[in-house]
């Protein structure tokens, strides 16, 4: 029973009662991640599990046989930060900074997202086109509370990512 | 979290057998069971993963789809022909939750989902549905999500989802597996049921019953509108929703089907509601009269009496917006 966590295979916890979010922290050493609440409604705990983004702390590791987990620590470093990091810095979009890693790991998830076609509460035409309008943004990104309040510079980052992710798509 | 034994079945009737055991509860996405395991309001002695199952596919079904139970809320709600043909239901799912919620959450896990009744998720007071015969702190306590139809003195709390209350509109059907390998489908609007003397039972499942999909019918004509009223845009719960189905002809209302969250143990629907409207010319006095013979038996608790006129005030806006009526 392995799974595979920013590249890296990790055998999985014995005892069943183990969150994703505890391993990760622990078992891993991965503190990236943060726990907020630890009940689904904060967002601190976002990762990405097969590409998809979920709360950490609602699943179990023992669940995860097999999985690919994405975390913080995978999307980019202190030197070479990934382009949603990038952006998150360029704007401010944080003050005390605890719920970045799950703001980010949101995001990039959330990208995808919309570039899949998928559409969302405030979208008005189901069959349509998304356009990530901010309120677009905000809806998509509900699950993510910031308790400083650093909102619109979040969303602001989150537009110039989503800007530059689209000029590479093409460029490529 | 108490201690209790992870149990992987690979097959259906094998994990209808795990769960014929009295303290066993399936799991599939989690994300409301591991919260109840945190606040030991769900206290397993064994957790089966049914994620093994195959059961996620969303595929056509005669003219009409079938969603698996392990399909996510995500997959279902960005299924090109749940989009295009029963959009009430990926406006109902959308409205729910958030999105890294939706992408664990599952058909079967969303219908079977506890209520958010405070008293119930908190193990120091009393709830007869967590603990029979301790009582209902909900009747003379904090009571602003509580229902205000087909309640008893035994529990008013509500089926909070919003995923089922489209789908009753829809008259969609659950498909269930018992543990003697048999398959039989319940109205979905049958599934869920009223509190009554024994509100420990959201639904009628049994020992060893396993959900295996959702089967909605072939589409309708209309218009299809989930309106949620909730206290901010985004990830809450519903005061109240309305889910409706409603199909014009020659300037009066034809087929017409409504469906109501936030307002009692389960998606309510009142075919008398629908009988009013039916046929008739609309008008804010038509509205009214079929907004009256929903609420004739409604009652609040304090806390929640606001939800009398709010209902009133949503069937309406809905009705309007269905009928195309200028307000």
């Amino acid at each position: 029973m392995t799974l595979t966590i920013n590249g890296e295979s990790r055998s999985l916890p014995e005892d069943p009662r183990i969150s994703l979010l505890d391993y990760l922290r622990q078992g891993a050493g991965l503190t990236g991640t943060k726990k907020g609440c630890d009940h689904g409604q904060c967002g601190a705990c976002t990762v990405l599990v097969n590409g998809v983004r979920i709360n950490s702390c609602l699943t179990l590791a023992v669940m995860h046989d097999g999985d690919d987990i994405t975390t913080i620590e995978g999307m980019g470093t202190p030197d070479d930060l990934s382009p949603m990091q990038a952006a998150f810095v360029k704007h401010d979009g944080y003050q005390c900074g605890y719920c970045t890693p799950g703001q980010i790991c949101s995001a990039v998830a959330m990208l995808d997202e919309v570039a899949a076609g998928w559409p969302s509460d405030v979208t008005d035409d189901l069959n349509g086109k998304v356009e990530l309008t901010g309120d677009e943004i905000r809806e998509r990104m509900s699950g993510n509370l910031c308790r400083c309040g650093a909102y619109s510079n979040i969303v602001e980052a989150i537009q110039e990512a989503a800007l530059e992710t689209k000029t590479a798509g093409a460029d490529a | 979290m108490k201690p209790f034994a992870y149990l992987r079945p690979d097959s259906l009737t094998h994990a209808s057998q795990l769960t014929e055991e009295p303290s066993a509860i399936p799991i599939a996405g989690g994300t409301n069971l591991l919260d109840l395991m945190k606040l030991q309001v769900e206290t397993p002695e064994s957790l089966i993963d049914v994620n093994k199952l195959s059961l996620s596919e969303i595929g056509d079904e005669g003219e009409g789809l079938r969603i698996g139970a392990l399909a996510t809320n995500t997959a279902t709600a960005a299924h090109p022909r749940v989009r295009s043909d029963y959009p009430v239901l990926a406006r109902a799912i959308l409205a729910g939750a958030t999105q890294q919620l939706r992408n664990k959450a599952t058909t079967a896990g969303n219908l079977c989902q506890r209520t958010r009744c405070y008293y119930f998720t908190n193990i120091d007071q009393p709830c007869n549905k967590r603990e029979p015969g301790s009582g209902c702190g909900a009747l003379d306590g904090i009571a602003r999500l509580h229902a205000i139809l087909g309640a008893s003195s035994q529990c008013i709390a509500t089926y909070p989802g919003d995923m089922a209350v489209a789908m009753a509109a829809l008259g969609a059907e659950v498909e269930i597996m018992n543990a003697g390998g048999e398959t039989t489908r319940v109205p979905l609007e049958d599934f869920h049921r009223l509190p009554g003397d024994t509100p420990e039972k959201d639904n009628i499942l049994e020992s060893g019953d396993i959900i295996t999909g959702v089967i909605l019918p072939a589409p309708v004509k209309g218009v299809q509108l989930y309106r949620k009223v909730r206290e901010r845009s985004s990830y809450a719960f519903a005061l109240c929703s309305v889910a409706a189905i409603v199909n014009m002809e020659e300037g009066r209302i034809g087929d017409i089907a409504l469906a109501f969250g936030g307002l009692a143990h389960k998606p309510w629907r009142d075919k008398r509601v629908e009988e009013a409207l039916k046929g008739t010319e609309p008008s804010l006095k038509g509205f009214d009269e079929a907004a009256e013979i929903l609420l004739e038996d409604a009652q609040g608790y304090g806390e929640n009496d606001f939800k009398i006129p709010l209902t009133r005030r949503t069937l309406k806006a809905v009705l309007c917006e269905a009928t195309g009526m200028d307000t």
